[in-house]
């Protein structure tokens, strides 16, 4: 049965009337954004955004910008991997930016080195027992911290049926709490070599682009994808259809603070010190890429490649105003003003589907 | 089509001559209480294999109380439900469901984000690789079985790569129905599933119902439109304030008769003494 079949009763199967995909816009607009950058950049420095112009480098792009561009992102990015499950599932968490600072604290103090320049540990947590640790054990103990507060956020969402958004803002405030008391609000630092090495270089966005791809996958072929989207889309609907909603919804809060935790684990080992203050906001990043990249609010609708896409685009305006030697402050208002548009789109988007049928 | 019927009578209306099989369903004093809200008061009721019995009463009758209780949806108060030969206690929808009992409900439980097939196999997804909630989804099989289902049904879909909330409200009706139709139920109860259609979408759904009946498949239907009750099933079942006040059989009414029961003008005499 092939695509006659999608006629049954004499209504034809149009193709061109199939749904464009939705991605398509957000790269519509990443693209309109970059040329406006070079447009600018040429008109006002007569120098280019994208490529390169230097003669004693072989290169046509400008791969220093690019690889910044996606740098810059590619640790929030992880995170809103995770946030973008949550939102399609019909929650919210702002949780993760907390999550990141309680677990790179963690993390960072199980992977830290007992000499530093043949003294000892200034900055040591625990005595010689959690020195030189292998570095597995740092990681693993993020990723405990990560599914830890991620189960305790889908169990009060799932059982004690209070809003995602009430219980993702105890978990932020309470995971804050535990990073400034954790060292009484001192940084932790002197990782072992093997952690340090874990974020060197471009490897957070190995990471960001591995787990992207993967993430992507899972949503799209496997039960748990589906059900993420069922449940973000009627959840009474997938209660009657034999949905364990309750189960799930852990399963989406745990992975999505995992994914900040390993966030937290390559952030911490990209600057060689854990802070309390780490992450502040980054959920609201997270939350904005994944709104820019078509995910909605409203659950049911979006794609982790709208997120990456999402992200690409906070990228190139981080990038972009730092080429045009705009203010740092113009950076963060346009931010603001390019999250609620994408949101006043999202909603335009619903009522003309509504309207429609 | 033009099966649009204005005769009330419903002894000329085409129907299945086919033989009634064994008892599906009985209810048997069947009672539910909101507190002090008797919403279902001794209600005996006996389903056959290839039957279709439509429930009719007025808002409040406790029609939706009944199927509630066949359906697992809640609890009863008190009374027996024998499905299939086995007293059954459904804790909940699923079990219902689980038992072969499906229901399409009068809000509909589809995702609207998601396409057919994806709506027909929600909650038991075909998988072609198992590895728990990370399961491998098998697209292809999930796309056969729903066109076979459609096919079956005789469900109209443009195209089932459509989501859910692209399709007309008699089109989400049918995937709907189509969706109990595919999973081999032995019940199928619709609540008002023409409530919220136009003409012709309602003639879909209708034609849909008169293929279960052609299949043998018994159904109860619970509906406010008499031309569409007088259509499509065997018999008709009247509740009046919480009580079954008649039982009557298709070519033994016609529709002011079934007014009469519903308004409590009549009551069948092997029910007066419960109004008494």
């Amino acid at each position: 049965m092939t695509d006659s079949a999608h006629g049954i009763g004499g209504l034809k199967y149009d193709p061109k009337k199939r749904a464009k995909p939705p991605e398509l816009n957000v790269f519509v607009a990443l693209v309109l954004l970059v040329i406006a950058f070079e447009a600018l950049g040429r008109m006002l420095y007569g120098e280019s955004f994208l490529f390169n112009t230097r003669d004693n480098v072989d290169a046509i792009f400008n791969w220093p910008r690019l690889n910044i561009i996606i740098l810059q992102v590619s640790i929030v990015g992880i995170i809103a991997i995770g946030v973008t499950q949550v939102i399609i599932s019909g929650g919210i968490d702002l949780s993760s930016g907390s999550i990141v600072g309680a677990t790179a604290m963690i993390t960072m103090s199980f992977a830290q080195t007992a000499l530093v320049n043949g003294n000892p540990n200034p900055k040591a947590v625990f005595g010689d027992w959690a020195m030189d640790l292998p570095v597995l054990v740092p990681i693993l103990v993020g990723l405990a911290c990560g599914i830890v507060a991620g189960t305790i956020n889908g169990l009060f969402i799932a059982y004690t049926r209070i809003p995602p958004f009430i219980a993702t803002l105890g978990m932020m405030v309470s995971a804050r709490g535990l990073s400034r008391w954790w060292t009484n609000g001192q940084p932790v630092s002197f990782p072992t070599e093997s952690y340090a090495a874990l974020g060197k270089g471009m490897m957070p966005v190995v990471y960001f682009i591995a787990l992207a791809i993967l993430f992507h996958l899972i949503l799209r072929y496997t039960i748990y994808g589906k059900h993420t989207f069922a449940i973000g889309s009627n959840e009474d609907a997938a209660r009657m259809s034999g949905i364990n909603v309750a189960r799930h919804k852990v399963l989406v809060y745990a992975i999505a603070a995992m994914l900040a935790s390993i966030a937290a684990v390559v952030l911490s080992s990209k600057n060689l010190t854990a802070q309390a203050g780490m992450g502040v906001m980054y959920e609201l990043d997270a939350i904005a890429m994944s709104v820019i990249g078509g995910v909605s609010l409203a659950g049911g609708r979006g794609s982790i490649l709208g997120t990456v896409l999402g992200a690409l685009i906070f990228g190139v305006i981080i990038s972009g105003f730092t080429f045009l030697k705009l203010d740092a402050y113009y950076q963060e208002m346009v931010k603001g003003a390019i999250i609620v548009g994408a949101v006043v789109l999202d909603q335009w988007r619903q009522r003309r589907n509504a309207a429609r049928t | 089509m033009s099966d649009v019927q204005t005769n009330l009578s419903g002894a000329k209306a085409p129907h299945s001559d086919r033989p009634l099989g064994d008892v599906i369903l009985e209810t048997r004093d069947l009672t539910k209480h909101y507190g002090g809200v008797h919403a279902l008061e001794g209600a005996n009721f006996v389903l056959r294999k290839g039957e279709h019995v439509a429930i009719m009463g007025d808002n409040g009758a406790g029609k939706s109380t009944f199927v509630r209780q066949i359906t697992g949806v809640e609890q009863r108060t008190r009374g027996d439900i024998i499905f299939n030969g086995q007293p059954v206690h459904f804790a909940g929808p699923l079990d219902a469901r689980e038992a072969g009992i499906e229901t399409v409900f009068q809000t509909l439980a589809l995702a609207d984000h998601l396409d057919v097939a994806d709506n027909l196999f929600l909650g038991r997804e075909k998988i072609r690789f198992k590895l728990g909630p990370f399961s491998i989804l098998d697209y292809k099989a999930m796309r056969d079985a729903t066109l076979a289902a459609l096919v079956k049904t005789g469900v109209k879909i443009p195209n089932i790569h459509n989501t859910i909330e692209r399709m007309s409200g008699g089109q989400r009706q049918c995937v709907a129905i189509a969706r109990t139709a595919t999973f081999h139920s032995k019940l199928t109860i619709m609540d008002e599933p023409t409530a919220a259609l136009g003409v012709q979408e309602t003639a879909q759904v209708e034609n849909i119902v008169r293929t279960l009946k052609e299949q043998g498949e018994p159904l109860i239907l619970i509906s406010h439109n008499m031309r569409q009750v007088m259509d499509l099933c065997d018999r008709i079942i009247v509740f009046r304030r919480g009580r079954i006040c008649a039982n009557l059989k298709k070519e033994e009414t016609d529709g002011q008769d079934v007014v009469a029961y519903i308004t409590g003008a009549k009551t069948q005499p092997e029910y007066e003494q419960e109004f008494a």
